[in-house]
């Protein structure tokens, strides 16, 4: 279980005001290691960010740098039909073990996202395991995934198996490391 | 007064010139009274051999049918009957000698169990491991463990009888036959009852187990294996599989000719008794029960290790259970409560309900001043964790406990932060809401571990504290099974409606406190 990172407090009244300090950490850095994949598939910049979470379940989300969340770009309408056999949204997970979800590999996609200036970007799942869930409530109001692209924008949930809950991270980069793909990419000409 | 009629003698000198032993002579004779079983062996030898002299003399004395007829089904008796192994002795000479020297030999159908197995010496043995076990009680089970291969030999005597009884139309049934355990009771219960000095009774928490086995017969079973293959299912952990419930169901299914073909009847005399196991001693669970406080924020519920590491120091059930198993002497535990807080949440209020169950406990007798002091040590040797209302309960109680768990209201008090800055007019609203109802789909935190399902959930009432631009707090009465912090934050919209979404703002939980647990149990007592 997670800490909210405060110390042990002692028997305060109840109404004690904190002072207004920085927001302390949001709930995605308390609980969730962000990793990254830059250009997924070879395609430039379509940048995605997995929150892994303590006990190992994986949060697909864009990263801050993908296309669809630059400003300008208006989402048209969002798709979890990634072929004519298979529909994300058809997932069916039951009992503790969760069986009957769909299996996905890193490059499995997840869902097709059509924007307004005609482009169309298929997001992908970067990590192998078994699709828990995809989020519907960007389908209903896909400018949630623009405005929350961390948290109630997330585009599906992951629970990698057991044995390689460690190992999947391996492919991933970290915080800094994609720090330093974005500044490399925005600066192709220096050297770091 | 001796228990055996006329009627029974044909029965009692069969059994007895086989090798059976007075006691068991007496259970096939279907003798109900406790008296004669208690009388030492050796009386009960001498006085079976009188009785069964007599009927030499009383031979002489009737009349010629009669006795002639005893006599020629006697002899024929034991022919058909020994048909596989020793010669039956027609030669009632030959009787009078073996039977002399059988007050010595191991009964053929009890292997000693009725013989010196029920007797003062071996009960006072038994009670000399019990006072040595170092156990508290007041009273006492008795459980007895037979060899299976006894209740082959009972059969076999058994078939034996009938047929004796058939010849003579007696009026008795398999009914009347005592059981062996009954008659191994109704000896040596009144004896450890002295032994002790203590009541035996069927509901005791205190058992005494007797394990008996006899290696030298243990393959008289193993003849069924191949009649009734079905009756035997494969071992596990390595056991026998002719286990007492397999052996009597085989037994039940073997046609009477088949048995005849492969045991004798009546059974043959062994040449050792049997050997005792093991005497184990143990004590049904106590219930302790109260309510607990918790006052820390890095507290675990259960002990945290993960890969043998211990990742978080104590937890709330060590705090508490672990001076219950060292006054209680009890061997393990088991801990369970009303619900439970995270790590980071604190208990206040009343506390919540919580048991242990104390596993084989050596002492159980506690006055209401002890467990008051038991309760005080607790409170003193940490400021983590608080008990209250401490007290023994029974088995029952825990239901309601549970009950509590999924039925009953909690109350919280949780701190807000507000990503926008607010006014006390933006959080007014939430006095009002009555009974809203949320969907909250699996946590993320718990999604692991748990069914992937919506649980809808009903928020019966709030009350807000304005504290600043970024910061309320919330007091909120909740149903049962409700999670709080994901009703805050959200859980990336996974729960809704959630507060953020109530205020249109991001809003993240910073603390939580239980403030009730809406369960009264277990009874409050005034300290």
């Amino acid at each position: 279980m997670e800490e909210l990172g405060y110390p042990e407090a002692g028997l305060t009244g109840p109404e004690v005001a904190v002072a207004t300090e920085p927001a302390a950490p949001s709930l995605v850095d308390r609980y969730f290691t962000r990793w990254y994949k830059a250009d997924v598939k070879g395609k430039p910049s379509e940048d995605h960010c997995i929150l892994q979470h303590s006990n190992r379940i994986c949060v697909i989300t864009l990263a801050g740098s993908h296309p669809v969340l630059q400003s300008g770009k208006t989402i048209k309408s969002i798709s979890y039909q990634i072929s004519t056999n298979c529909s994300r949204l058809q997932n069916k997970v039951s009992g503790k073990f969760k069986r009957g979800a769909q299996f996905l590999t890193e490059l499995a996609p997840l869902c097709k996202i059509h924007c307004s200036d005609g482009e169309e970007y298929t997001i992908s799942s970067c990590v192998r395991g078994r699709l828990m869930e995809v989020n519907e409530n960007i389908l209903h109001q896909p400018s949630l995934l623009q405005e929350k692209p961390s948290t109630e924008g997330y585009i599906a949930v992951v629970l990698p198996k057991f044995e390689e809950s460690k190992s999947i991270t391996e492919g991933l980069l970290t915080q800094q490391q994609y720090e330093e793909v974005i500044v490399k990419r925005n600066n192709p000409t220096a050297t770091s | 007064m001796f228990p055996l009629t006329e009627e029974n003698k044909h029965v009692a000198r069969l059994l007895f010139s086989s090798g059976t032993c007075p006691r068991c002579i007496f259970r096939f004779c279907g003798v109900d009274l406790h008296g004669p079983y208690k009388r030492p062996s050796k009386e009960l030898f001498n006085d079976l051999q009188k009785f069964l002299e007599t009927e030499k003399d009383e031979l002489i004395l009737e009349l010629p049918n009669p006795p002639l007829k005893k006599i020629r089904l006697q002899e024929d008796g034991m022919d058909n009957l020994s048909g596989n192994g020793e010669e039956g002795s027609s030669a009632t000479e030959d009787e009078i000698i073996a039977s002399e020297a059988s007050d010595l030999r191991v009964c053929n159908v009890c292997l000693g169990i009725l013989q010196e197995f029920c007797e003062k010496e071996f009960v006072a043995k038994v009670c000399q491991k019990v006072e040595a076990s170092g156990f508290e009680f007041t009273s006492m089970v008795l459980s007895v463990s037979f060899p299976p291969q006894l209740s082959v030999r009972e059969h076999a005597a058994w078939l034996l009888v009938k047929q004796e009884i058939g010849k003579q139309s007696l009026p008795l049934g398999r009914n009347d036959l005592v059981q062996l355990k009954e008659a191994y009771k109704w000896i040596t219960h009144p004896l450890f009852s002295e032994g002790l000095g203590i009541p035996i009774d069927g509901k005791s928490l205190f058992e005494v187990s007797v394990v008996f086995a006899h290696p030298e017969t243990v393959e008289d079973c193993h003849f069924l294996g191949e009649v009734c293959p079905d009756c035997f299912k494969p071992a596990k952990n390595k056991q026998s599989v002719f286990t007492r419930m397999a052996v009597l169901k085989a037994l039940n299914k073997i046609k009477e000719e088949d048995f005849f073909k492969q045991f004798p009847c009546p059974p043959n005399s062994p040449k050792t008794v049997c050997t005792v196991l093991e005497i184990e001693c143990t004590h049904g669970a106590v219930f302790v029960a109260g309510r607990y406080n918790k006052y820390s924020r890095n507290l675990p519920q259960t002990p945290w290790i993960i890969d043998g590491e211990r990742k978080m120091e104590s937890s709330v059930e060590e705090l508490i259970s672990d001076h219950l198993l060292a006054a209680f002497k009890a061997e393990s535990f088991n801990f369970s409560s009303s619900g439970r807080e995270d790590v980071d949440v604190r208990t206040l209020g009343n506390g919540r309900p919580f048991a242990v169950e104390l596993l084989n406990p050596h002492r159980v007798r506690f006055t209401s001043q002890e467990v008051k002091e038991l309760q005080q040590k607790i409170n003193k040797s940490s400021d983590k964790i608080q008990v209250r209302d401490l007290q023994l309960v029974t088995r029952e109680a825990i239901g309601y406990m549970k009950e509590g768990e999924e039925e009953k209201t909690k109350t919280y008090s949780a701190l807000i932060w507000t990503s926008k800055a607010i006014q006390k007019k933006d959080i007014g609203f939430l006095n009002d809401l009555k009974d809203l109802k949320i969907d909250q789909k699996t946590p993320l935190r718990v999604l692991h571990r748990r069914p992937l399902a919506v649980r809808t959930r009903s928020i019966h009432s709030m009350e807000t504290h304005y504290l600043d631009e970024h910061h309320f707090r919330l007091y909120l009465k909740t149903q049962a099974g409700t999670y709080i912090k994901e009703f805050v934050h959200g859980d990336f919209g996974r729960t809704k409606p959630n507060i953020g979404s109530l205020m249109n703002v991001t809003a993240d939980i910073l603390e939580l406190d239980v403030e009730s647990v809406d369960v009264d149990w277990p009874p409050a007592l005034d300290d």
